[in-house]
């Protein structure tokens, strides 16, 4: 469904991502790891088109991405952004119908869809709230919900793609595996899922596939289960770490 | 110890309820969505009673019931009985008022839009230096254009012009300055300072126009720049509803544009939205509507900025209903201003654009001040 090919993106003289290469599936998670500045958040706006490319080729359900039209992509393809600006008081509800904006769906259904997507990441409690007076994990399971409110249905655009910048940065722990079970169900009803993420046990035990980018390079590419070492993770960030397998669990233990 | 903690609780109590009355007058959206046709219905009401009420009130007072007479036989095409009721009210004090809430509705509209694309609640036009662009425009016309061409229709309409021109030209500038060249971005801070630093340029051209004017120019310089609608007329009046209607209807089809771009441009933009499209769109309608306003009455300080607070405040920052009320709001708002301007120190008339900075700088004060309870 979403192919890259041999991309590279430039920033000033310098490569941020050079020769990548990936293709993810309907119903496949693919979570992209590496140490600050790898340009993980660089490939995700090659793929969204708010960078140019130096080289190579991105295509999205068989066609060349960029040549499709705005609209008509917003419709398969929603982004969760690592910050939020929002400064203006709309209510939750609000933040979260602006996410069926590229939609024509009628305000009925959009109003069911907000509710259910406000349901799926737990801020029913929130209806009626100004944005701007959440919390850091609130104001993130609300942009969840919009992007998610964005392709929540099937008959509205297939195939469906849903890309997320660092999704669990300010969640505690009950809401992340919240937000990844939320996640794994979108998969399963054949939405392909990228993901930038940090936490490995997070990747290890969630993601099908698992992309490691090293200064704009990719250091491994393939299944979680056997790219996931404690040799990679040292490569990568420096940290001594030990992988366990603990009855299919994968456990990534500091040591 | 009980005693200290009631005291307290009634003390809290007590400024609870100020600020409930004083600062939380929000409606739900909900609720906004249910009664928007009574809202705005009233609101437009509420317009015409005041328009009504400015053509009562000035050096001669007329009566209600020969107004009623007036605007019974102009309703049904008769004859006025009453002749100097007549010349007053549609010589002098109707086209005035009507330019007056043509004005302020222009002003209060680009004043909304123009925040929800910069994302910034203060991004007033005139503090990003709209209104001192189309100053200076102005004054280039009157200074080496005035003498040939001042009078009549096409006087107007030059001034009117070469307002526009200069209110695209600084905005273009400000805008060029503060967008970041690879990234597209926009950032507000640098906007407003831009803003604040090409003011200056245009406000010392004036001056300099100012300098080498004859005595006749620097009195028609002056007296423009104080803002005033004394001299309105009915060609003022139709210029400025026809552009009101072009720059309202472009800016009210952008709604969902505009409420996604609070999001961040590039959000907007994986929403679907043609942000460099968007955006280009909305400068354009705010310079020409901004510049019209301001040829046509001077600068008229605090309309653009205090307007869109007051309507976010009370109906939420979604653009559907922000601007057409904000429009409604800000021709209320300078119908009542120049109707004060007019009676205050009568038979002397203040400027407009005195009595609207003398009234919007306390409010937009007070506004900063309790910016956290509705932020």
């Amino acid at each position: 469904m979403l192919e890259l090919k041999n991309i590279s993106v430039k920033k000033g003289a310098a490569f941020i991502v050079s020769d990548v290469s990936l293709s993810l599936k309907a119903g496949e998670i693919l979570s992209v790891i590496g140490p600050n500045g790898a340009g993980k958040s660089t490939l995700i706006s090659a793929i969204l088109g708010d960078v140019g490319l130096e080289a190579g080729q991105i295509n999205f359900a068989c066609a060349p991405i960029h040549a499709q039209p705005l609209q008509a992509r917003a419709r398969h393809i929603a982004c969760l952004p690592q910050t939020s600006v929002l400064s203006f008081p709309f209510t939750v509800e609000e933040v979260v119908m602006l996410g069926r904006v590229p939609h024509s769906s009628g305000a009925k259904a959009d109003r069911i869809i907000v509710e259910q997507a406000m349901a799926l990441m737990d801020i029913g409690y929130l209806y009626g709230r100004p944005y701007t007076a959440l919390s850091g994990g609130e104001k993130q399971r609300t942009q969840l919900a919009r992007v998610m409110a964005q392709i929540w249905r099937k008959p509205d655009a297939e195939p469906r793609l849903l890309i997320l910048d660092e999704p669990t940065s300010s969640l505690d722990l009950g809401h992340k595996q919240q937000l990844m079970a939320a996640v794994k169900y979108f998969a399963e009803q054949g939405v392909a899922v990228l993901m930038i993420e940090h936490d490995l046990n997070m990747v290890a035990n969630y993601a099908h596939q698992l992309l490691a980018l090293q200064c704009g390079h990719v250091v491994a590419y393939g299944e979680v289960s056997t790219q996931l070492s404690s040799a990679l993770i040292k490569t990568l960030f420096g940290a001594n770490t030990q992988v366990i397998n603990h009855g299919g669990m994968l456990n990534i233990v500091n040591c | 110890m009980i005693g200290f903690w009631s005291v307290n609780d009634g003390y809290v109590m007590q400024r609870r309820l100020l600020k409930l009355h004083l600062f939380n007058l929000h409606i739900s959206p909900h609720s906004v969505q249910q009664y928007w046709p009574w809202l705005i219905g009233g609101a437009c009401v509420l317009l015409v009673i005041l328009i009504l009420l400015a053509l009562t009130v000035g050096a001669v007072a007329i009566e209600f019931t020969s107004l009623g007479q007036w605007l019974h036989a102009r309703l049904y095409g008769l004859a006025v009985p009453d002749k100097q009721t007549q010349l007053i009210v549609e010589a002098l004090r109707l086209p005035r008022a009507l330019l007056a809430a043509g004005v302020g509705a222009l002003l209060a509209i680009c004043g909304a839009a123009a925040q929800g694309l910069f994302r910034n609640p203060l991004a007033d036009p005139a503090l990003i230096g709209v209104s001192a662009g189309a100053a200076a425009g102005a004054s280039l016309v009157i200074v080496f254009l005035g003498n040939t061409l001042v009078a009549g229709w096409f006087g107007v309409s030059l001034i009117s012009l070469g307002a526009f021109a200069g209110a695209i030209l600084v905005v273009v500038a400000v805008y060029r300055l503060a967008t970041h060249q690879r990234e597209g971005t926009t950032s507000a801070a640098t906007m407003l300072l831009a803003g604040v630093a090409f003011s200056y340029l245009a406000g010392s051209l004036s001056n300099v126009l100012k300098f080498i004017s004859n005595n006749d120019q620097l009195r028609q310089l002056s007296l423009w720049h104080m803002g005033g609608l004394e001299a309105a007329n009915f060609t003022q009046v139709g210029l400025i509803a026809g552009v009101l209607l072009v720059v309202g209807g472009c800016l009210y089809g952008q709604y969902k544009a505009l409420n996604a771009l609070l999001l961040g441009e590039s959000e907007a933009r994986h929403l679907g939205i043609n942000v460099k499209r968007v955006k280009g769109r909305v400068i354009v309608c705010i310079a020409a509507g901004v510049g019209v306003a301001v040829a046509l009455s001077g600068v008229v300080a605090f309309i653009g900025l205090v307007v869109p607070h007051m309507v976010r405040m009370l109906l939420g920052p979604n653009h559907k209903y922000l601007l057409p009320m904000s429009a409604c709001v800000g021709a209320m708002l300078l119908v009542l201003a120049d109707t004060l301007a007019r009676t205050i120190i009568a038979p002397t008339e203040l400027p407009v654009g005195l009595m609207t900075a003398v009234l919007g700088a306390p409010v937009f004060i007070s506004l900063l001040r309790h910016r956290k309870n509705y932020q």
